[in-house]
């Protein structure tokens, strides 16, 4: 049983560098395992999923871009704010994307000028694309069981998705007020949760730990904390705790070096105790960030360092193992 | 290094040399990559090389920004304290506040009525405070400022976390398309011809998407963004003028700008983008930053390292040990192909390594560190 079998939207958010796509792409490919219908998206016009997925630039149109273990599909979509507002004009208000006044708006600029003044109105476009495709139906029930959003990072995730704020000072009333109503509704409905993506790092602990009482604060459902890069431990707790306070028993590393077929001068053996004390000083350094998650009190998924650079079979193990955890 | 020795060497980066010539750096890279530590780190070498400093940052964390005595957000750039100044240097840091700087910029090129008008304007709230480009504006904006005063020698500039380093160049750009747009000209336009001449004056074309405009955002809204910009007018000139007059000071002899990096396959490619871009707009780079650069100065190769650890007890501490050699040699070997990647696609760009930390820094210690690295003691430190 999934930690989130009624959420239908999730959104994953972390610190640059965190793997914040990678985990999104890792999650979508979960939740579609054994049959279902997953739909992945990106709004920051990076292309950050075609290069995972190893297919060519998306265009803004749901296409899939994998199979699910057991059968399942993975759609995914790159939502572009002009594109979106098209969109929006064509479901809302029956104009054409091709018709005299969506042309004339775009010929203008007005797109780029609207999301220019206002970049709370491109939010509420953007998220309310994502929206659109989670409460979409079909004949058989919703178009999609889920919608994983892979979103802008963590220190500006509470203003992208608290929207209705950030427009409510620009329209009291009116259209946009209706729509960013509507979008944040679902937001903010147990239908929706926001994971947080971190590695065992001073900083982004920090500001995973920040996201999680900003998101709070504003009554956004927070949902998991996903740990990515995760060092398998190598040496022997009694060793790495001797290591941490920096000692190291060379004597019997100089023996084992030797047993192992090496020859053990001093200064290797020296130089390999150094590097050892090092990674005990970064072990210490992830287990303070490690309790300080522990804190949020939020359920925690870890995921392991990757010998190369993620590929798709890399994603396959990581979705089997945010499976095998319960997140999916 | 035995196991990966490197093969196309880059021109090495002289900071020093940077750090005594330059009147202003600018340090770029995508987020995540270090660049506040660098910036900072570049700045404190700089006073301390007898250089009167300010750094100017943008987002730091908020342990450095203490260790810098940046308490608070009020954009006057505030002296570091514990800063050696005995070869006749000083540091100065501050935090940009992003609106402030703006509201500065309005009280000073409008009439005292209009300004007023402009800063109560909820859409001027919501450009001046998160206009994605609003941030590189003013960071632009202060830079000029604090380099106008003529209290510096050296002015060291974080830029903000974007997305992509570019955005950074591009925002100045932005602003003035924006405020030139044919957007502004048509929301003018009832402003400025009112009643029936305003009607005689736009085409039907104009009817149908003002009055699809209006539809779509509402009246009142299309009325407070048509009010803002009618204000916003009387300040064009002086705005514009000012853009280019930052954007030009970039070019000046005297500024460089310092692209920052991880050893990671996105950071190195936003490099690249950036090492292009400046070459396009003819910009002086000054070089490649590359931060938490992993190596191994011992003598063992991944392979051998693993060969040993399997004739061992897993248990055993010098099994662990192998392994861990193992991985971090593997690790400095990719990191080393993915540097390499991009030095045989740039050649000419001087690079310089800056060694990992176990943790982050936040002292002016952990700072001197880093910039002795910069200086090329990490290079030093380790075999050719």
């Amino acid at each position: 049983m999934s930690d989130f079998a009624d959420v239908r939207l999730h959104v994953v958010t972390g610190k640059g560098g965190t793997g914040k796509t990678t985990v999104a792409a890792a999650l979508a490919l979960a939740l579609a395992s054994g049959g279902k219908r997953v739909l992945l998206t990106e709004v920051e016009g990076r292309q950050g999923i075609a290069q995972l997925f190893d297919c060519p630039p998306l265009p803004y149109e749901e296409r899939k871009v994998a199979v699910a273990p057991g059968g399942g599909d993975v759609y995914a979509l790159a939502i572009d704010p002009e594109m979106a507002l098209l969109d929006y004009l064509h479901m809302f208000y029956k104009l054409s994307p091709t018709g005299i006044p969506a042309r004339t708006l775009r010929r203008m600029g007005a797109i780029d000028f609207a999301t220019t003044i206002a970049p709370g109105l491109r939010d509420v476009l953007l998220t309310g694309k994502v929206k659109e495709a989670v409460v979409r139906k079909d004949k058989s029930g919703w178009a999609y069981d889920a919608v994983v959003l892979d979103a802008p990072p963590t220190g500006r995730i509470t203003r992208f998705l608290n929207i209705s704020h950030e427009v409510s000072g620009l329209a009291k009333v009116g259209p946009i007020k209706n729509q960013s109503d509507s979008v944040m509704a679902v937001l903010r409905s147990p239908q929706t949760a926001v994971h947080l993506v971190t590695l065992l790092e001073e900083m982004p602990v920090q500001e995973t730990i920040d996201g999680v009482n900003e998101l709070t604060s504003v009554d956004l459902p927070v949902g998991g904390v996903v740990v990515n890069a995760v060092r398998e431990p190598l040496l022997q707790p009694a060793d790495l705790a001797a290591a941490e306070q920096g000692s190291i028993d060379s004597a019997a590393l100089a023996a084992g070096l030797k047993e192992a077929g090496l020859d053990a001068p001093a200064a290797l053996v020296q130089a390999l105790a150094a590097e050892t004390l090092e990674h005990a000083a970064r072990v210490a350094l992830e287990e303070r960030g490690r309790d300080a998650l522990a804190g949020l009190s939020r359920p925690s998924y870890e995921l392991p360092l990757l010998a190369h650079q993620v590929d798709l079979g890399g994603l396959y193990a990581l979705a089997a193992s945010l499976c095998e955890q319960g997140m999916a | 290094m035995s196991t990966a020795p490197r093969p196309t060497a880059a021109p090495r980066l002289d900071v020093d040399e940077q750090l005594r010539s330059a009147k202003i750096l600018v340090c770029c890279g995508s987020g995540g990559v270090g660049k506040t530590t660098t910036a900072a780190a570049l700045a404190l070498r700089a006073a301390e090389n007898g250089r009167r400093t300010v750094v100017l940052t943008i987002d730091p964390a908020r342990r450095l920004a203490q260790s810098m005595g940046l308490t608070e957000l009020d954009n006057t750039p505030r002296a570091v304290v514990g800063v050696d100044t005995s070869k006749g240097g000083s540091l100065d840091a501050m935090m940009l506040d992003m609106k402030r700087t703006f509201d500065e910029i309005v009280v000073t090129h409008a009439e005292p009525s209009k300004a007023e008008s402009i800063l109560a304007n909820p859409f001027y709230q919501a450009l001046s405070s998160s206009f994605a480009g609003t941030q590189e504006y003013m960071a632009m904006e202060k830079l000029g400022q604090l380099q106008a005063t003529g209290d510096y020698d050296l002015v060291v500039v974080d830029t903000p976390p974007t997305r992509s380093a570019l955005d950074f160049l591009d925002a100045p750009q932005r602003l003035t398309t924006f405020l030139d747009g044919r957007m502004i000209k048509i929301l003018l336009a009832p402003a400025k011809a009112s009643g029936k001449a305003y009607l005689k004056v736009v085409s039907a074309g104009f009817n149908v998407f003002t009055g699809v405009l209006t539809k779509i955002i509402g009246a009142s809204v299309l009325q407070d963004v048509s009010q803002f910009v009618a204000a916003l007018e009387t300040m064009f000139g002086g705005f514009r003028e000012r853009a280019q007059a930052t954007y030009d000071l970039l070019k000046a002899p005297g500024t460089a700008f310092v692209v920052v990096a991880a050893p990671e396959r996105d950071a190195l490619r936003e490099a690249a983008y950036f090492v292009e871009r400046l070459a396009e707009e003819q910009m002086p780079l000054a070089g490649l930053v590359v931060n938490r650069v992993h190596r191994s100065s011992v003598e063992l190769s991944a392979e051998r390292s693993l060969a040993a650890a399997e004739q061992l007890d897993d248990t055993a501490l010098a099994s662990a040990v192998l392994r861990l050699h193992a991985d971090r040699v593997r690790l400095a070997a990719r990191e080393q192909r993915l540097e390499e990647r991009f030095t045989s696609a740039h050649p000419g760009v001087p690079v310089v390594e800056v060694a990992a930390q176990p943790g982050d820094v936040h002292d002016l210690a952990g700072l001197r560190a880093v910039g002795a690295d910069l200086a090329g003691g990490f290079a030093a430190a380790r075999p050719a």
